[in-house]
């Protein structure tokens, strides 16, 4: 599914791939995507082809490209999986607060991290789209800088 | 009724399997590592807290020697790609968490209504094992060797966030959340909403970004600050205060290189020079994003 995005800008690569980890880690698929299961072998070298395709071969070695593909990864990652129920912290929440006599259902936990979800996905495909306009501009004027 | 009893002793026999495979392939470090697991999940309640703290110090010695260091067994050949319909029998499980919590609650006498989505949890991934065997005809241990393989593979880390939950209890426990409530009831003004809000949240991140687990920070947190003056004082809403300040404490984890398995362990992967390189992607999101939090908690949580 991710392999289909070949050919696609760096960020927008980013972002469909942060929409899948949240989705996916949502549905508590927390373990079908991470570091050694997806961005070494697929994500950070799609990510890297695609910044040398938009901006020259120099982006290719901006260590910032992979970096960012590994942090794409955490950020879908963390702010995906506390939508589902019968996740660790989701359990661990409810565990603590019984112990002072609070009984929450994982329902009303879960539910609470969705505006976070949506947040977390916003700030950073923004963050992503900037990256996109910033290599957009062409060879030569990428890397040294920030 | 099946309660958590029940979860504990399925989870226990597949450590006893674990244990078995390992033993066979002569790794003895897993086998007993494994077997300790196992008979925490089969008799935990019955060792005490002594014996309990003793099997905890065990699984310590065992990962802290290096015995699960050696490499994992080599996979079985790859099988033959079955494409997306994998992905469904994966879905097979949280689809049955998901139905269970919300069927459950109906059958009181059946399934404990507290423990529901846990019990609802361990059918699924039962059933998604039935529907395994019966779809792709493997050999009967064959799920059991997959599964050794996948857990050795992680190491100890797989109880990193049991083990840190833990310490974080300790913690609160030996009053570092009464101390820390004291030094932030010093800080926040008295009756200040926002003040206790701030540093709920904003304590949340840093004693994450300390412990490089939110899990850990979590019951200190809620025991300095979350329950004695948001939830007690102020009457905020305890799923609301819980959830966006284990959310607050995620922001910390992006921040910080003590979570080393996400922000340090993928810069190695990957080969980077800059082995903070992932957590300086991570700041310009977790800051915002932190903010958010806040904002979401002030707003949401106490109307």
């Amino acid at each position: 599914m991710i392999a289909a995005m070949r050919g696609a800008r760096v960020g927008r690569l980013l972002i469909v791939y942060l929409l899948f980890r949240q989705i996916t880690a949502a549905l508590g698929l927390t373990s079908i995507a991470g570091p050694a299961q997806t961005v070494r072998p697929l994500l950070a070298p799609m990510a890297i082809a695609a910044a040398e395709a938009q901006a020259g071969p120099a982006a290719g070695d901006d260590e910032r490209i992979p970096a960012l593909a590994a942090a794409t990864d955490n950020v879908g990652n963390f702010f995906g999986e506390d939508i589902f129920i019968a996740v660790g912290s989701i359990l661990l929440m409810k565990g603590v607060l019984a112990g002072y006599g609070i009984e929450l259902m994982p329902f009303e936990l879960s539910v609470w991290a969705i505006p976070s979800a949506v947040a977390a996905f916003l700030i950073h495909a923004a963050r992503l789209l900037w990256l996109d306009r910033r290599l957009g501009r062409g060879p030569g004027r990428k890397g040294a800088r920030r | 009724m099946i309660g958590l009893g029940t979860v504990y002793v399925v989870a226990g026999l597949m450590f006893v399997a674990f244990a078995a495979l390992s033993l066979r392939a002569r790794r003895l470090g897993h086998a007993v590592f494994h077997a300790l697991l196992a008979l925490s999940f089969l008799a935990g309640d019955r060792l005490g807290d002594l014996g309990n703290g003793v099997l905890v110090l065990g699984l310590v010695a065992i990962a802290g020697t290096g015995l699960l260091a050696r490499k994992p067994a080599p996979a079985a050949a790859a099988p033959a790609p079955r494409g997306n319909g994998l992905f469904a029998a994966a879905l097979v499980i949280p689809a049955t968490a998901l139905a269970g919590t919300l069927v459950f609650g109906a059958f009181p006498a059946l399934v404990d209504p507290r423990q529901a989505t846990l019990v609802a949890l361990a059918i699924g991934a039962l059933l998604a094992l039935g529907a395994g065997y019966a779809w792709l005809r493997p050999r009967p241990a064959a799920p059991f060797v997959e599964g050794l393989r996948l857990i050795d593979a992680i190491g100890w880390a797989a109880l990193l966030p049991q083990m840190l939950a833990s310490l974080g209890a300790v913690f609160a426990l030996a009053g570092v959340g009464d101390v820390v409530g004291g030094l932030a009831g010093g800080a926040i003004p008295q009756g200040s909403l926002i003040g206790a809000v701030l540093a709920y949240a904003i304590g949340m991140a840093l004693f994450t970004m300390v412990m490089g687990n939110a899990f850990a920070a979590f019951p200190v947190m809620i025991a300095a600050i979350g329950v004695p003056l948001l939830i007690r004082v102020h009457h905020g809403h305890p799923a609301i205060v819980a959830a966006l300040g284990m959310l607050a404490g995620f922001c910390g984890t992006l921040l910080t290189p003590m979570a080393a398995n996400f922000n340090l362990v993928p810069a190695a992967l990957l080969g980077l020079e800059d082995r903070y390189a992932v957590i300086r992607q991570q700041v310009a999101t977790a800051l915002p994003l932190l903010a958010v939090n806040i904002a979401l908690l002030y707003g949401l949580g106490f109307s």
